[in-house]
């Protein structure tokens, strides 16, 4: 048992004899690149679709999961526990416990996952499609954690402002004197600031923590109004499971953007990475979501390839959002209604957001007869 | 946290209605030397809210650094600005990007709402009640 204060957890980073087969294994796998594709899937109709609603963690015997087998288990890259079937940081405990501070010099400190990141986000910045004028841009760095996703941003010359809920993330990026502008704010709270004025967003690795909603005010958005007209906001994330992706799919939708999903290696349980790529302004049916480069399988170059793992994949096939990992247990939804568990647990909720709610009684959730 | 940011920063808690410009009261700032560029500075200029900017050097305790109406654009592409410690150019680029606000205090104009900076980070975060819903 790991409690979510300890700083036992070891998931990050690698150790030398693991760095070098896994380096080993890339050299491997090089042999056998081939060209990714991907899909832009359009996300054209910004009012239908369900509810975004955060699976809420379940209380604190949640947060304490059992690492069993964790001594096989090793330390891996983040995307590489991705891959296997084991508990994801999210789901282990609220981002600013689980990124303490050992876990955040552990995350800063591996080659691996700088390298990672720095891919991921260069790719991201392909994808905002940012004006080739050579002129810096202000971005927004969503979760920018200890800074390695905004130091790409910096050595492409923008300049950006970065905002994470985790305060040890933060300290570390100050240790690393990143030169962009640093803001401790939670996403899923929205962070104020003036509607125009950013010329893109990124946010890398980051989103998929909002699909776990850890205090009851929570109630993730994307909040994005800061965005100038036309510029764009990419979001890459983890997605648990299909469910999760829609559900972040359609808070986006839900908020008013136009986009879509971009999927590299979606055959890849490690390499597989989602960028959800928003427009902002009114969406319009032809917003420019790079989906034609997607179906004619020119969008990625080899230079994306990416990651060791990536060659051990099936052929790169052409999927929209495509189910990673084992299915979530089957949502309890009857045919006549979400039934009566779903609904206390939804006045739960309501009351721990300070709302009025009627008593639970007898009655609750029952089927309303019909009178006449 | 630079100016530039605190032109862009907005208080977003309940009860805000613009939360914006947020009061700077500042303990400690620095320089850091950066390159300037007048491409991007040009570019920002019709994003800055100039009156908030200029405010911000005052609270700095730098009245004479920005003019009171921002400069145009022509002064920021003039010859040589990027070079002459006085130009135009380079008074923004040292209000914007060269200015850090180490230890402070950001008040929101509508609640007085304060939200400390420590070590250049303003903590932006709220209260589960303070959340707008
Ligand atoms: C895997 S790290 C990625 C950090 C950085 N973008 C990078 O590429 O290295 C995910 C980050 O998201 C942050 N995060 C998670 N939930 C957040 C939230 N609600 N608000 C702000 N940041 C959050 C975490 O604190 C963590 O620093």
């Amino acid at each position: 048992m790991v409690t979510h204060g300890g700083g036992g957890w070891r998931r990050f980073g690698k150790t030398a004899a693991e760095r070098a087969r896994a380096s080993a294994s890339a050299a491997a796998a090089g042999v056998r690149r081939r060209s990714p594709r991907c899909v832009g899937e359009f996300i054209g109709d910004p009012c239908s679709g369900e509810k975004w609603e955060p699976s809420l963690r379940r209380g604190a015997s949640s947060r304490l999961i059992s690492c069993g087998g964790g001594a096989r288990r090793g330390e891996k890259g983040e995307e590489e526990r991705r891959g296997e079937r084991m508990p994801r940081p999210e789901v282990q405990a609220p981002p600013e416990i689980f990124y303490n501070e050992s876990e955040a010099r552990k995350y800063t400190t591996s080659s691996r996952i700088i390298e990672i990141q720095s891919r991921i986000t260069e790719r991201a910045l392909e994808l905002l499609a940012l004006p080739n004028d050579g002129v810096p841009k202000l971005l927004l760095d969503i979760g920018c954690g200890s800074g390695l996703s905004g130091e790409t941003l910096t050595e492409q010359g923008h300049h950006w402002i970065g905002y994470d809920i985790s305060k040890s993330m933060l300290d570390v990026a100050l240790e690393r004197e990143t030169e962009g502008d640093l803001l401790h704010a939670d996403m899923g709270q929205g962070l104020g600031l003036r509607p125009g004025v950013i010329d893109g967003a990124i946010s890398i690795s980051a989103v998929q923590w909002l699909c776990n909603a850890d205090k009851s005010c929570h109630n993730p958005r994307l909040r994005l109004k800061c965005l100038a007209r036309g510029a764009r906001a990419v979001l890459q994330f983890y997605a648990d499971n299909v469910k999760q992706s829609e559900m972040i799919v359609t808070a986006a939708m839900r908020a008013g953007f136009a986009g879509g999903v971009v999927v590299d290696w979606p055959h890849s349980s490690k390499a597989k990475k989602s960028y959800l790529v928003l427009t902002c302004g009114p969406p319009s049916l032809n917003s420019s979501l790079p989906k034609g480069k997607g179906q004619d399988g020119a969008m990625c170059s080899d230079d994306d390839e990416s990651d060791d793992g990536s060659g051990d994949d099936g052929e790169a096939q052409t999927v929209g959002i495509y189910e990673r990992n084992r299915p979530k247990k089957r949502q309890k939804t009857k045919k006549n209604g979400k039934g009566k568990s779903w609904l206390l647990n939804k006045k739960e909720q309501m009351r721990k957001r300070g709302r009025e709610v009627p008593a639970d009684t007898k009655y609750t959730g029952r089927k309303r007869k019909s009178y006449f | 946290m630079r100016l530039l940011t605190h032109n862009m920063l907005a208080s977003n808690a309940r009860g805000a209605s613009t939360g914006y410009p947020l009061k700077l009261q500042v303990v400690k700032w620095t320089t850091k030397e950066a390159e300037p560029n007048a491409d991007f500075l040009r570019g920002m200029l019709p994003k800055l809210d100039w009156a908030a900017l200029v405010a911000a050097t005052h609270s700095l305790g730098l009245p004479g650094l920005l003019p009171e109406s921002p400069p145009t654009d022509a002064e920021l592409s003039a010859d040589g600005a990027a070079d002459d410690e006085g130009s135009a150019l380079r008074r923004l680029h040292r209000a914007l990007l060269e200015i850090h606000i180490e230890e402070g205090t950001l008040v929101c104009p509508d609640t007085e709402r304060c939200f400390p900076i420590s070590k250049g980070v303003p903590n932006m975060l709220l209260h589960e009640d303070e959340v707008r819903n």
